[in-house]
């Protein structure tokens, strides 16, 4: 299983597409700890292969820029970036 | 994974790309912590990808497909002028630095990955390049530094004066 999980309050399925060398994206994991919603994330850095060129296609298809960190909320509501307020917003907290 | 940078180097690395930076009439990002994890990030690329590579994109691996995202990227010096800091933050204006002003987020400026499948296509077609100016010429009216590209540097990084002292060229 690619995907690590942190346990948290259940504001729908939350997932976080990150790179581990990213400041960014670690101030959005720490965000979303820090709120403690519960919630998915995968360095894609840290793929390779096929598995690596899966998750790449499942990102492109939220976000076709192909940036980090990419958060999808409910597979339905995508947010680019470190963007604390529409992230606090999107998990409702 | 190769073994992460020990904080020495990170230090080190952080404290080069300081004077290099500020030689040039660049400033890195004063909040040292969030400065020392992006420094971590390009050794770690470095250790990987055998380049510099961008902490804040992902890499192919491939240095030729990679080349724009090579740090310093060719994004920074737009980034810097139209949001004061790089898209990573590793970089950002004197008046950012200065704590004059906060750097706004930085909107990722490269093209999506098949822009740029077409683009090299596009440049591998072309060849020559045409008569007509891609970019503006700057010329610096201090020292005569020209440079060719959207808006003149923040500083000279031949003679260190300001931005105001270019004017176009060609």
């Amino acid at each position: 299983m690619v995907m690590q999980h942190v346990s948290g309050a259940d504001r729908g399925r939350v997932v976080l597409y990150a790179l581990s060398t990213c400041g960014w994206c670690a101030r959005t994991k720490e965000l979303l700890t820090a709120l403690g919603v519960g919630f998915s994330y995968v360095y894609v850095d840290l793929l390779a292969g096929e598995e690596r060129d899966r998750v790449v296609r499942e990102v492109e298809r939220w976000n076709p820029r192909l940036s980090f960190p990419t958060v999808v909320v409910d597979d339905a509501k995508v947010i680019v970036g470190f963007r604390e307020d529409e992230i606090r917003e999107a998990v409702g907290a | 994974m190769p073994d992460p940078a020990s904080d020495g180097e990170v230090d080190r690395f952080m404290s080069d790309l300081a004077s290099e930076a500020e030689a040039g009439g660049y400033h890195l990002n004063p909040d040292r912590e969030f400065t020392r994890g992006l420094v971590r990030g390009l050794l770690a690329n470095r250790e990987r990808y055998g380049y510099i590579s961008c902490p804040c994109r992902l890499a192919s691996g491939n240095r030729e497909d990679d080349l724009d995202i090579i740090c310093p990227c060719d994004y920074r010096d737009p980034d810097l002028a139209d949001y004061g800091a790089c898209y990573c933050a590793l970089y950002v204006t004197a008046d950012v630095e200065g704590g004059v002003r906060a750097a706004d987020s930085v909107p990722e400026r490269r093209p999506p990955p098949g822009e740029r499948r077409r683009q090299k296509e596009e440049r591998a077609l072309a060849g020559v390049a045409p008569g007509t100016l891609k970019y503006p010429v700057w010329r610096c009216r201090v020292c005569g530094y020209l440079c060719a590209r959207s808006e003149p540097p923040e500083t000279c990084p031949i003679c260190r004066v300001p931005r105001d002292r270019f004017e176009r060229f060609m």
